[in-house]
């Protein structure tokens, strides 16, 4: 008996090693490391789908908030990265961990809330609707709470820059009772937890939108310059990180700014979803804030190492 | 109540139909957490003989150690394993992060301290006779020790299927080490916690169900090489 399962383990662990050999052989693995609000929607899936089968690559996504994702590059841990956070991804760039920033796909954010919207914020600004919000939670925090991803995440930074549009300083904010709720998790699991408190959160559009069937929150928020979430995608820099897959990571990026792959963007969602939800960031670079050469532009940053 | 049930009926349908999916989850799980189990008990059952038949200063203490860890928190190790194999690390021109190879050694050290400990145990329980008897016969230290393993070949094996039973329901390691990448590392228990993040409890439900029935399973393995 011992004797039976010691050798089928010896053949399973043969099989491990001879796979791990394999797939450390190909060098046509990528990378990614993203933000959960991209993967949650979908839309990575989606694109993984495609883009392996075009080149006959497998693009390996890892999902997380966008400060652990950048940091996962700044480690040299991932070749590309697509994130959601202007000011980190500038100083990413300027501290040489990424070659280009390109903007690829865009949409808004929301803050949505109880149907009944206890706190009365409907249609106001971002940042006015956030002060309302805590004003009331502070009264009374068993009706009106706000969950904050509270992660370091894209998501995360947006909601704190709108605390200080509001004039508040955030380690006021969050520390300034049981009405703000941090849940340190990702996007998805943030919307159901505020969903289960029947509390306000700040949220990307196409997370909310993919989760939509099982929450029972509406947006009450959802116009604006400030709530404006644009997705940009930047490959690891190989002089800073020898041995990222650069090369695979610029196909991959040129891919996304294709005409293709916009239409690819532009078009997620509207099958299982009735509607996109992301638009391209081809011909909007003007409204959403990136120069024309950081706008959907293919990208020839040079792969050399030193 | 619903939805337990629900993720009951859906666990059995997903069993019976072999989704795709979920074989290739199920097996990946199998084949990782075998092949760690497997790489810790080549080092641990060695090093726990000879923690047990040397004697040196420190011996208790040692063990006091050991068994301490066994209740290492799996994120600790994770996070360990993850500064040890990043890129920026001691060991990263492996590139073995976010690989299902980075994973089987984060889970080999996790259960280690288990094996080794458990295989002191085991080893301790050993008529002493035997192990004088094969001195007297003449025998080296390393006979002397594969021949009291092999006495205790019982509890040794349930020490293993121990340390593979933790390998396998763990997530910190799976998920700081592998990254729940999609058809590359994602594992029952990463792909549970995704599901449940994701408000997909029917599926989680049916995922964790298929993990208890393997664990089910190891147990049955357990008691019989226990002679229960």
């Amino acid at each position: 008996m011992s004797e039976k399962i010691l050798r089928a383990t010896l053949l399973l662990l043969a099989l491990a090693i001879v796979c791990g050999a394999a797939v450390a052989a190909d060098g046509s693995r990528l990378k990614l490391a993203t933000t959960t609000s991209l993967q949650d929607s979908g839309l990575l899936d989606f694109i993984k789908q495609k883009f392996d089968e075009k080149y006959n690559v497998s693009l390996d996504v890892v999902s997380a908030g966008t400060g652990i994702a950048i940091q996962y590059g700044e480690r040299g841990d991932v070749d590309v990265l697509m994130v959601h956070d202007k000011e980190r991804e500038l100083k990413f760039i300027k501290d040489g961990h990424g070659l280009e920033r390109r903007c690829i796909a865009y949409n808004y954010f929301y803050i949505v809330g109880p149907k009944s919207d206890p706190a009365g914020i409907k249609d106001m600004n971002a940042s006015a609707a956030l002060a309302v919000i805590m004003e009331k939670g502070k009264a009374d925090p068993s009706k009106i709470m706000f969950v904050s991803r509270g992660d370091g995440s894209g998501t995360h930074a947006r909601e704190k820059l709108l605390w200080k549009a509001a004039g508040y300083n955030y380690s006021w904010v969050n520390t300034s009772g049981p009405w703000y709720i941090e849940s340190g998790q990702g996007m998805g699991a943030t919307l159901n937890m505020a969903n289960e408190k029947q509390a306000y959160t700040l949220t990307d559009t196409s997370t909310f939108m993919a989760y939509q069937g099982n929450l029972t929150l509406v947006p009450l928020v959802e116009n604006g310059a400030d709530l404006l979430n644009v997705y940009v995608v930047m490959a690891v820099n190989p002089k800073k990180h020898p041995g990222v897959n650069c090369e695979l990571a610029n196909e991959f990026i040129n891919y996304l700014v294709s005409d293709e792959g916009q239409q690819l963007i532009a078009s997620y969602g509207q099958e299982k979803y009735g509607q996109s939800l992301f638009s391209p960031a081809k011909g909007n670079c003007a409204l959403i804030g990136c120069s024309s050469a950081e706008c959907a532009m293919p990208t020839n940053a040079s792969c050399a190492m030193a | 109540m619903e939805e337990i049930w629900n993720g009951f009926v859906r666990a059995i349908e997903l069993i019976i139909t072999l989704n795709p999916e979920v074989v290739e989850i199920t097996t990946r799980s199998l084949t990782i957490s075998l092949s760690s189990a497997f790489i810790a008990a080549l080092v641990c059952i060695p090093l726990g003989g000879l923690i047990e038949f040397r004697r040196f200063r420190g011996k208790r203490m040692l063990i006091n150690v050991v068994q301490t860890l066994y209740s290492l928190p799996t994120v600790t190790v994770g996070l360990l394993v993850f500064l040890l194999i990043s890129r920026s690390g001691p060991l990263g021109s492996f590139s073995l992060l976010f690989t299902p190879s980075g994973m089987i050694l984060g889970q080999a050290v996790l259960v280690s301290p288990i094996m080794i400990g458990l295989t002191i145990t085991a080893l301790a329980a050993v008529n002493p006779q035997i192990k004088d008897t094969a001195k007297s016969l003449g025998a080296t230290e390393l006979q002397i020790i594969i021949t009291v393993i092999k006495e205790a070949r019982q509890a040794v094996i349930a020490a293993v299927l121990l340390g593979f039973g933790r390998a396998l329901s763990e997530v910190g390691v799976a998920m700081m080490i592998g990254g729940n990448i999609r058809g590359y590392t994602r594992v029952l228990t990463t792909a549970i916690a995704l599901e449940t993040s994701m408000g997909n409890l029917e599926l989680s439900m049916a995922l964790g169900i298929i993990l208890i029935s393997i664990s089910l399973v190891i147990n049955l393995l357990l008691n019989r090489f226990q002679g229960r």
